[in-house]
């Protein structure tokens, strides 16, 4: 019964996206006040069906409802409650249910919390959200309906995938998912704007809190995903340059741009046409990424839920945004016009060079991703692009950007010179240099050196603008602090999120310091690696309620001093035939002491060990990132609302 | 400062962005690429000058020889596509999915005496999943016809016939 009423509230949802999209979207083109107010009431009322639908289908799975084909096919009675529930969107249909289920929440917080918008923009913005959202839950339906039932019921399910059975891998899909589709509300106000021909100061500040909040999830899902593959795969490494990471890595870097541009849009009124294109490829690159994952169409080592049959109404449907939305801005993109003066030095010219350097970025990963696919069709060559590939190519063009970004949050607007904000960050780049220079004395090697010294400009130049604006040691230190007290919540976020940047470049460079070594010893005997000495105990077997397992005792020692003691272990899952290893890893914070057990030959176990120089720093500096964004969103609710719109000029088209 | 020159600034970093990207990633492919051969494919033209590339194929059942040497893992097994094989040497933990007779793909090159080197194997985490290259390879040899059905158990490749009724 239950399945039913979430296979009719799915259906149900199809039908009032579709009204609330047709309401809304007619009522703004003929500015009839209560055909916009039922669009937003129909937004909300789409959102509780999907949502009915989604607690239909975590019912199944939790009351191990086998006749549900979804349930059968992912679940299993012995899997543990948790895991029953993160399961449903651990594969293809239940992923593209909560994706929904977040696409129908935007659409719901622009109806709630957009009362101050101008009606007509809200109205439009809920429109799209709608269309997008109808296309998806048709697409669900038709294609991907996770309540479908089977006859005869099986007596138990086949059971997740082990892998997934992980508390990281759980809570990293809604997070990457709700990142994804957030991108879909700037992108609505895009189209609302490319349709009333107008573009201005208010545009930006109402589309910024929305990219701010998406961008933090997004980063937060990321990091929550890498640190999955790092802990959970037992590979040692964090980021594997793989299909599935770039695709969220895309849509990363145009938001990351996005949300510096929608500034300039904000302040200055100017790079209008850019932003709207920058919302637009966005939310284009999320989509693509999601569902060119989940359909298969591009290879991974690590997409689970894919099917290539569903891979055609996916691409129409792609088709359709995508093209419809570039369609639109190649026709309505010339009324925005192009307002607002610059000079190259000064902080809106610091953030084009921003905006040019990350998108180029992007332009380098798309392509990488892309060109095993393009050459496949066209020369028929199989081939793949890889780490060494966005090595090469990545890096040259962060470091300009990670140098300059400190410079340019301490540019003031309109016009600078670039001599004087330099000297005023000498003691920056001191900290750097003596950072730099230490380290390339110490470890004797210039690349380590260079990525340190990156690394320390970044987290303590960051600082600059609010030593600026506090004018420290330059007036007496209580007024400083007094200052301090008065700063904007915005400040405050840009410096956390770009010390946390630093960072995770401060991580990322230390990983390649890491060191690892492979072994095979009896028990008793010990290895040392990066001056700890790791001593194999013993070897036990153990027991799920789901699996067994096989674990290895080992004790780290340094200095004869006992550090810690890892168990890494090989589990096999009886359901899916399936071994798994499990790492044990011990963070000192400045390293992590990382384990696995391989197999035992001739009474010998075969462990890999790995000393990973800050790998901690990676996701710490993530956190930040995403921390500074959200600071940056309270700032902006805080503010007395935004400032009043000007009448817009164009006709909007018809 | 003009307009003029404003735009050409801009026009100027653009072109500094995109042609830097451009350029390092043409430069970056031609040095990068990493091309998938099929044992067959390595018989006929192997690639010259130590270059990586990735092996692809069915673990010959039988081949794989696990020994450690100073207290180091080594795997020795031979990878084939029914028509040829080779092989493959690694120093290291297998993946947990790597069987004898299932599909795999070792990334690596090629030694002087005719081995492969690989510096690392991957089987993927699903144990029916054939690497799709490696389904492709099967189908260029005969061993799978996809129109005739599903692939045969994986376990039974190796020992089919090169040729479908040959």
């Amino acid at each position: 019964m239950i399945p039913e009423l979430g296979h009719f509230a799915l259906a149900l949802a199809v039908a009032l996206a579709l009204a609330q999209s047709l309401c809304a979207l007619l009522g703004a083109a003929r500015a009839d006040a209560r055909w916009m107010a039922s669009g937003a009431a129909l937004a909300y009322g789409h959102t509780i069906a999907v949502g009915s639908a989604f607690a239909a289908l975590i019912w199944s799975a939790v009351t191990d409802d086998f006749s549900v084909q979804n349930v059968v096919e992912n679940s299993h009675s012995l899997k543990p409650l948790l895991y029953k529930i993160t399961g449903v969107w651990g594969n293809h249909e239940g992923s593209i249910v909560l994706w929904c289920l977040m696409l129908a929440l935007c659409g719901a917080a622009v109806a709630g919390f957009g009362r101050s918008l101008p009606s007509i923009l809200r109205a439009r913005v809920i429109g799209i959200l709608g269309l997008n959202a109808a296309g998806f839950l048709l697409f669900t339906l038709l294609t991907s309906n996770p309540l479908l039932r089977v006859w005869p019921t099986p007596l138990d399910g086949r059971d997740m995938n082990p892998l997934l059975q992980d508390p990281g891998l759980a809570f990293h899909p809604p997070l990457l998912y709700a990142g994804y589709v957030g991108f879909a509300v700037p992108f609505a106000f895009a189209v609302a704007a490319l349709i009333e021909g107008c573009v201005d100061a208010a545009w930006g500040r109402w589309v910024r809190p929305w990219a701010l909040a998406s961008w933090s999830l997004l980063t937060g899902g990321i990091a929550l995903g890498s640190w999955w593959a790092y802990y959970e795969l037992g590979w040692g490494g964090y980021w594997f340059w793989d299909p599935v990471e770039n695709a969220s890595l895309l849509p990363w870097l145009t938001g990351t741009a996005l949300l510096h541009s929608a500034i300039v849009v904000e302040k200055r009124e100017a790079l209008k046409t850019w932003t709207v294109l920058l919302a637009i490829a966005t939310f284009s690159l999320s989509l693509s990424g999601t569902f060119l994952v989940r359909s298969g169409i591009l290879n991974s080592v690590h997409s689970f839920a894919s099917d290539p049959t569903r891979g055609i109404f996916i691409l129409v449907l792609l088709l359709a945004v995508i093209g419809g939305s570039l369609i639109l801005f190649a026709w309505r993109a010339p009324a925005l016009g192009s307002t607002g003066l610059f000079a190259p030095v000064s902080r809106e010219g610091a953030l084009v060079l921003n905006n040019i350097f990350i998108c180029s970025i992007a332009v380098v990963v798309f392509t990488g991703t892309l060109y095993p696919l393009f050459a496949e069709l066209v020369f028929g060559a199989k081939l793949s692009v890889g780490a060494p590939f966005f090595n090469a190519t990545v890096l040259p063009l962060a470091a300009p950007v990670l140098l300059a970004m400190v410079v340019g949050q301490i540019l003031p607007w309109k016009r600078a010179a670039l001599g004087p904000a330099l000297l005023r960050l000498w003691w920056a780049a001191l900290i750097a240099a003596a950072v730099g220079l230490s380290v390339a004395l110490g470890l004797r090697a210039l690349l380590p050196a260079l990525g340190f010294a990156g690394a320390a400009w970044l987290i303590f130049g960051s600082f600059g603008e609010i030593i600026e604006r506090i004018r420290l040691f330059r007036i007496p230190l209580a007024t400083s602090c007094a200052r301090l007290k008065g700063l904007p919540l915005a400040v405050w976020a840009a410096t956390i999120a770009h010390a946390g940047m630093g960072i995770t470049v401060a991580g990322i460079v230390g990983m390649s310091l890491a060191r690892e070594k492979i072994v095979a010893i009896s028990p008793g005997e010990a290895v040392t690696l990066a001056a700890y000495d790791w001593r194999l105990d013993g070897l036990r077997d153990g027991a799920g309620s789901n699996f067994r397992e096989r674990i290895a005792d080992i004790s780290v020692w340094r200095d004869g001093a006992l550090v810690v003691r890892l168990t890494p272990a090989r589990r096999s899952f009886t359901t899916q035939r399936m071994e798994t290893t499990e790492t044990s890893i011990h963070t000192t914070g400045f390293a992590d002491l990382y384990s696995v057990l391989g197999e035992e030959r001739d009474g010998k176990a075969i462990l890999r060990l790995h000393y990973n120089f800050l790998a901690p720093w990676i996701w710490i500096g993530a956190l930040i990132m995403s921390l500074g964004g959200f600071l940056s969103v309270a700032d902006r609710r805080l503010r007395v609302g935004a400032p009043a719109r000007r009448p817009a000029q164009s006709v909007p088209a018809a | 400062m003009t307009g003029k020159r404003r735009r050409i600034y801009l026009v100027l970093a653009c072109a500094i962005g995109l042609g830097s990207a451009s350029a390092l990633t043409l430069m970056a492919l031609s040095d990068n690429l990493v091309f998938f051969l099929s044992p067959s494919q390595l018989a006929e033209k192997a690639p010259q000058g130590g270059r990586a590339f990735r092996l692809g194929g069915l673990v010959e059942s039988g081949s794989l020889y696990k020994q450690t040497i100073d207290g180091h893992p080594q795997a020795k097994f031979r990878v084939s596509d029914g028509a040829a094989s080779i092989e493959v040497e690694y120093d290291g933990i297998l993946p947990d999915l790597f069987r004898e007779g299932q599909g795999a793909v070792a990334l690596g090159s090629l030694r002087p005496d005719g081995k492969f080197r690989a510096s690392e194997v991957l089987a993927k985490h699903d144990e029916s999943y054939m690497p799709r290259e490696v389904a492709d390879a099967l189908k260029k040899s005969g061993h799978w016809n996809p129109s005739a059905g599903p692939p045969p158990p994986a376990a039974t490749w190796n020992t089919l016939p090169t040729k479908p009724g040959g």
